[in-house]
């Protein structure tokens, strides 16, 4: 029974990894040790083939066709490099392209990385309960599903005769009301949005992770000479490099096909594609076209463009930050 | 530097760590923190350094009190068990990290870290990641780091605890021949008294946050002023026994039900004029082992039975009852010691200490 588990998983994990199965089943020790290591990978590599590539190869085979709501019924129609060079040729597609750029690096800068950091700077810096009390609060809108969480800021901020700024700031400040989300910056509105809530995630790594920097390192740098911001520029920081970089790799892949706020507090909006994002197009072309048609085959090419993107950008980041350095050896040697 | 503690005492809400600690240290002077652990000799240092802000009471360098001033400006340089090297710096990185933040120019510091470096042995590895060292290059970093600056003063805290014996027999000895040679004041906390003995100039003994004695190593070893000062300093410890010491033919003689030993007048009349029972602490060394007990030995002479023998090498360490009181001993190896033997001992009972059973202080020297 395990033996045919094993092998089945053994298998599987070749099939997933390219290589060629084995001809006749060697008895050898290796053989059975790394079929045990493959064994315990499967189910992570079950869950990869379902969920990444076998629905990422149907959505390359989409990206090929015109499948769209009119003519679903019919048999899929080839058309080649049709919606690439139509993409491509987009009016519209550098302004989503720098739009893209744009959020995700200011939100990942600004908000995931530089606000978590400070908060986790601060919050280790003050006495423990009550950084403990305020990280807490700034994790609440994480126990809130998104999408209440989005709905709340796009009442907050909804324009005239809506929106909570509305009723109240005109009302006792004097001030005159408008549409906070668009009258504003839309940008600012959905990066501050997304930030504020983005930015916990890398606050509670970076805590851990600045906790358990030796207090005799800190004492020593104090006594070295260092103030607390050479510390936290030659002792801190270093000393948490792997939860930075992580978060980065993290967060960026995660921007890239994050659209949920944009989505719901401007629609990309105002006017054309001021706050449009490549993940935001492809769900649009593929499902919310103004005119009822939904361009599956279309909003996939746009789709696959980004996936490779944020592998190319995956690959890039492992290397660059060289992640593989992280991973030893096994100590344990094979008997 | 001189260095004065006044009434130095740090707590948090419940817990003690320095009860008003006063102490004078004097310029060039080596001055051991010695005691158990959690007995308050981290919380000291780091309140000297800076690093902790004392509840109450003053420190002061050279007469200024230093209370309000930053570590960064007390000229201090520190050493720790663990070391507290940066990892993600080489070594230059880690020695030289002090000038760096004085900004002096690159080619001072980098004869400075050289000069340094080459006095701790290591000049050979600056280019090394820390991880690539062995503990006691680490520790000769660490003390390269703390030198570098030309420190006014230098804490150790327990630097040489996670060395094996033999290197740090070979680093104390480097670390006192360094400190005498710059004769820069140091302060070394360490709950080995061997270390403390061998190295301080003078030795604060403290227990629970109080400062229990502060002598010369000497004085403690022959004159403790308190039960707790014997029981600790002193390897293998003190011998203690209840004893009530009476007049007896106009001799003094140290009684119990097991003990009857004459005790010469100058140690044992204030212990005499005591109503009631003392404690009488006889080092292990101050018991001499014989074949048989000889008439010059009237008064000093009791028989025991060995019931433990610790091989120590040279010497054995033997546990001796005497009646179902117990001391230890230590007894030539030629003799040849087995446990059930019957053992004839000598008392030198004229460095016999006694202490106040209620007070603890010495009936000798408080
Ligand atoms: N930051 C702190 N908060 C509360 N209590 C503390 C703190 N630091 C130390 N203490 C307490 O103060 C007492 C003295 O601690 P300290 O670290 O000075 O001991 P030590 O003599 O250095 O012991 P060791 O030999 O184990 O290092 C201990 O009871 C300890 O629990
Ligand atoms: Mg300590």
């Amino acid at each position: 029974m395990t033996q045919q588990i094993e092998e089945e998983a053994d298998a599987l994990a070749r099939a997933a990894v390219g290589a060629p199965g084995p001809q006749r089943r060697p008895l050898g020790r290796r053989v059975r040790s790394t079929a045990s290591a493959y064994g315990f990978m499967a189910p992570a590599v079950a869950l990869v083939l379902v969920f990444f590539v076998a629905s990422g190869l149907l959505l390359l085979i989409l990206s090929f066709t015109d499948l769209s709501s009119a003519n679903f019924s019919r048999a899929w129609n080839f058309i080649g490099l049709d919606n690439y060079e139509r993409l491509f040729t987009d009016p519209f597609f550098p302004k989503i392209a720098r739009n893209t750029v744009f959020y995700v690096v200011t939100t990942l800068i600004v908000f995931n990385l530089g606000l978590a950091l400070v908060l986790a700077l601060v919050t280790t810096s003050i006495p423990r309960r009550a950084g403990f009390f305020f990280r807490l609060v700034w994790l609440l809108p994480r126990l809130t599903p998104s999408v209440v969480y989005i709905l709340m800021w796009q009442r907050i901020g909804a324009g005239d005769p809506f929106g909570i700024y509305n009723q109240i700031v005109p009302e006792f400040l004097g001030a005159s009301g408008g549409n906070l989300i668009f009258g504003g910056s839309p940008w600012a509105f959905v990066i501050l949005t997304n930030g504020f809530n983005g930015a916990s995630f890398g606050m509670i790594i970076f805590t851990s992770a600045l906790e358990s920097i030796p207090k005799d390192l800190l004492t020593a740098a104090k006594v070295d000479g260092a103030g607390t911001w050479r510390i936290i520029r030659d002792i801190k920081i270093p000393m948490i490099k792997w939860p930075l970089l992580f978060i980065a790799t993290y967060q960026t892949l995660s921007l890239l096909t994050s659209f949920e706020y944009i989505l719901l507090l401007t629609e990309g909006g105002p006017g054309l594609f001021t706050t449009e994002v490549w993940a935001l197009t492809s769900y649009k072309r593929a499902f919310a076209t103004y005119f009822g048609n939904s361009q599956w085959g279309y909003g996939a090419t746009w789709a696959i463009v980004l996936v490779t993107i944020a592998l190319l950008l995956a690959v890039a980041y492992v290397k660059l930050f060289r992640f593989n350095e992280l991973i030893e050896e096994p100590r344990i040697e094979n008997l | 530097m001189r260095v004065e503690l006044d009434n130095l005492t740090k707590s948090w809400d419940e817990v003690i760590g320095a009860d008003s600690i006063t102490l004078d240290i004097a310029d060039g002077e080596l001055v051991a923190f010695l005691g158990p652990s959690g007995c308050g000799k981290t919380t000291t240092l780091l309140m000297v350094a800076g690093i902790y802000k004392p509840t109450a009471g003053t420190i002061s360098f050279d007469g200024q009190v230093v209370n309000e001033v930053a570590p960064k400006d007390r000229g201090i340089g520190m050493v720790f068990q663990s070391y507290a090297l940066y990892p993600h710096m080489t070594v230059f990185g880690n020695i030289s990290y002090p000038l760096r933040l004085q900004k002096l120019n690159k080619g001072v510091i980098k004869e400075r870290v050289q000069t340094v470096a080459d006095m701790m042995g290591i000049g050979d590895l600056l280019e090394r990641k820390i991880a690539q060292l062995s503990g006691g290059q680490q520790q000769r970093v660490a003390l390269g780091r703390a030198l570098v600056k030309e420190p006014q003063l230098l804490l150790f805290d327990e630097p040489l605890s996670n060395l094996d014996a033999r290197l740090r027999l070979t680093m104390r000895g480097e670390i006192k021949r360094l400190q005498e040679d710059l004769g820069i004041t140091s302060i070394y906390v360490t709950h080995d008294q061997v270390e403390a003995m061998t190295m301080a100039d003078r030795i604060a003994v403290m227990s629970k946050g109080v400062l229990q004695a502060y002598d010369v190593p000497e004085a403690l070893y022959d004159r403790p002023k308190t039960l707790f000062v014997a029981a600790f300093v002193g390897n293998p410890p003190m011998n203690f026994f209840d004893v009530e010491v009476m007049r007896v033919n106009g001799d003094l003689r140290a009684k119990s039900d097991a003990i009857d030993l004459v005790i010469p007048h100058d140690r044992g009349e204030k212990a005499a004029a005591v109503d009631g029972k003392v404690i009488m602490g006889v080092r292990p060394e101050d018991v001499d082992v014989v074949d048989d007990a000889s008439p010059a030995a009237e008064g000093l002479t009791l028989a025991g039975e060995a019931v433990v023998v610790e091989p120590l090498g040279r010497e054995d360490l033997v546990g001796i009852s005497i009646n179902g009181v117990d001391l230890r001993v230590l007894v030539d190896k030629t003799r040849g010691v087995r446990v059930g033997d019957t053992i004839t001992l000598v008392f030198n009972t004229s460095r016999a200490q006694f202490f106040d059973p209620e007070t603890e202080a010495s009936l000798l020297w408080a």
